[in-house]
């Protein structure tokens, strides 16, 4: 078993991030979560997966206009997360098949994790 | 098909502690349908980074919650040691596997008192909550807190508990051994328990894949899914395997967290005899350059913290996701076709934290 000390981040493009995960989905992987960092060029969104207790994540950067494709059809109970980004973040996700239409989190702020939106 | 009827269950309901809400659709008094709506006490702690130095946000993340705090603290000193790749004394995660082990049995056994609780055991209820107060009281001892101990720092710990009170807290948790074992026995032959929680909320094992469910839930419906395999502490040094039910219900759930309350009371008296002298801190100085993702397996489940640093003292991201998260997806499955009469008790036996999950 590889050692939780050893970190796995792998970088995706956007549009290599659906095929990617379905993949993954079909080798047996459990998605444990999914978050955004605010970074200069847009956001990271880290996508983490475990099989046979071993960490993989996949990092993926995105300008802040651009929108991402919603897991969900994969792994159903990513909506939690996504829905997370987008109400603390502003991203825009796509085909998120369970949208709360940013009413997941009640902050006192919209985006407050990127203020300027 | 009955009429579809709609009943709102939460924020505020006497078996919940904390507020979630859920909206179950109902054909008579089936579920078909739950919604979930979280986000009542969201308190945006982890944005708490951008204020808080890396040494102080350690405060901030124990009082996520207070029945897991010492976890959470572990959680997030081992990201932001591995980000500034920090290896802390072997002293020190000995007593982190202590306290954290400690803090699954006084878990566990708050939650079998608020199972009790909800089918309306009171003297089951209480008899769990007294036995409980047991462990508050070592913790009180070993820390000077029964709730949020702050012990654990970047770099290792703030306080050590000598090998003499080391040595009471196994003969306590002997004594006490026996004492849980006639009160678990009640939960797992009685029979008007039983009949609450046999064949209640089915989770199959393909859907606890699915939908990544963790903890108890997890291994309630037979996976083997268990952080100390492979996460901090020296539970590699430690003799156990991970307690796993085959039957996918509420009685599996149940009976997952009984076999751990005694697992956790074996590893204590395992790490006891093992513990070498030693310091039980590092000096930790500088920065923190780089990222590290961490889990670590809460009472409720897995827990995942990640820290991101660009060579500041303030982190640039702190990511804690709690188990909760992760077993929302699967209860609003274990919900669909339950009777609305089990909803309380269902809910319950995902043992939710909306306070972890809100953060």
């Amino acid at each position: 078993m590889r050692s939780y000390k050893e970190q796995i981040i792998e970088p995706v493009a956007a549009s290599d991030l659906l095929p990617t995960v379905r993949n993954m989905k079909a080798e047996g992987y459990r998605m444990l979560q999914i978050c955004a960092t605010k970074v200069s060029e847009g956001f990271e969104i880290l996508y983490s997966f475990d099989k046979d207790h071993e960490l993989t994540n996949l990092r993926v950067t995105i300008p802040e206009e651009e929108e991402v494709q919603s897991v969900t059809g994969e792994y159903w109970g990513a909506f939690i997360y996504e829905n997370e980004m987008h109400d603390l973040f502003g991203i825009k996700i796509v085909n998120n098949e369970l949208d709360y239409g940013g009413h997941f989190f009640k902050v006192a702020e919209p985006t407050p994790w990127n203020p300027k939106n | 098909m009955g009429k579809r009827t709609i009943i709102p269950f939460g924020p505020q309901h006497p078996v919940l502690p904390e507020p979630v809400h859920l909206d179950l659709v109902l054909e008579d008094e089936v579920v078909v349908e739950a919604i979930p709506s979280i986000g009542f006490i969201h308190r945006g702690l982890e944005k708490l980074v951008e204020k808080k130095e890396y040494t102080e946000m350690v405060y901030v993340i124990e009082r996520i919650c207070g029945i897991c705090s010492f976890g959470h603290g572990w959680g997030y000193c081992a990201s932001v040691e591995g980000a500034m790749d920090v290896e802390i004394p072997e002293r020190a995660e000995y007593l982190r596997t202590i306290w954290h082990e400690l803090s699954r049995l006084h878990s566990h056994m708050l939650w079998l008192g608020l199972l009790a609780d909800a089918f309306a055991f009171d003297s089951l209820f209480m008899h769990c909550w007294k036995l409980r107060e047991t462990i508050l009281d070592i913790f009180e001892k070993t820390t000077g807190g029964r709730v949020i101990f702050s012990v654990c720092k970047v770099g290792g710990l703030r306080k050590d508990i000598d090998n003499e009170t080391l040595k009471e807290i196994v003969d306590t948790l002997k004594g006490l051994k026996k004492e849980i074992k006639e009160l678990t026995d009640v939960f797992i032959t009685d029979t008007s328990v039983k009949n609450r929680l046999c064949g209640v909320g089915v989770l199959s094992k393909q859907d606890a894949i699915d939908l990544s469910a963790t903890g108890p839930v997890a291994r309630g419906s037979g996976l083997v899914q268990d952080l100390r395999l492979n996460g901090p502490g020296v539970y590699h040094k430690l003799n156990f395997e991970p307690v796993v039910e085959e039957g996918g219900d509420c009685y599996a759930r149940c009976k997952v967290r009984i076999g751990e309350v005694f697992q956790s009371i074996d590893l204590i008296e395992q790490a006891v005899s093992q513990i070498p002298d030693g310091p039980i801190d590092v000096p930790v100085k500088g920065n923190v350059k780089g990222e590290f993702a961490v889990r670590l397996e809460q009472p409720r489940g897995e827990a995942f913290y990640y820290a991101k640093g660009a060579d500041s003292k303030f982190l640039e991201r702190m990511r804690v996701r709690t188990p909760t998260n992760m077993n929302i997806p699967a209860l609003v499955k274990m919900l669909q076709g339950c009777d609305l009469a089990d909803v309380p008790i269902l809910i319950l036996t995902i043992d939710p934290c909306i306070s972890c999950t809100e953060r």
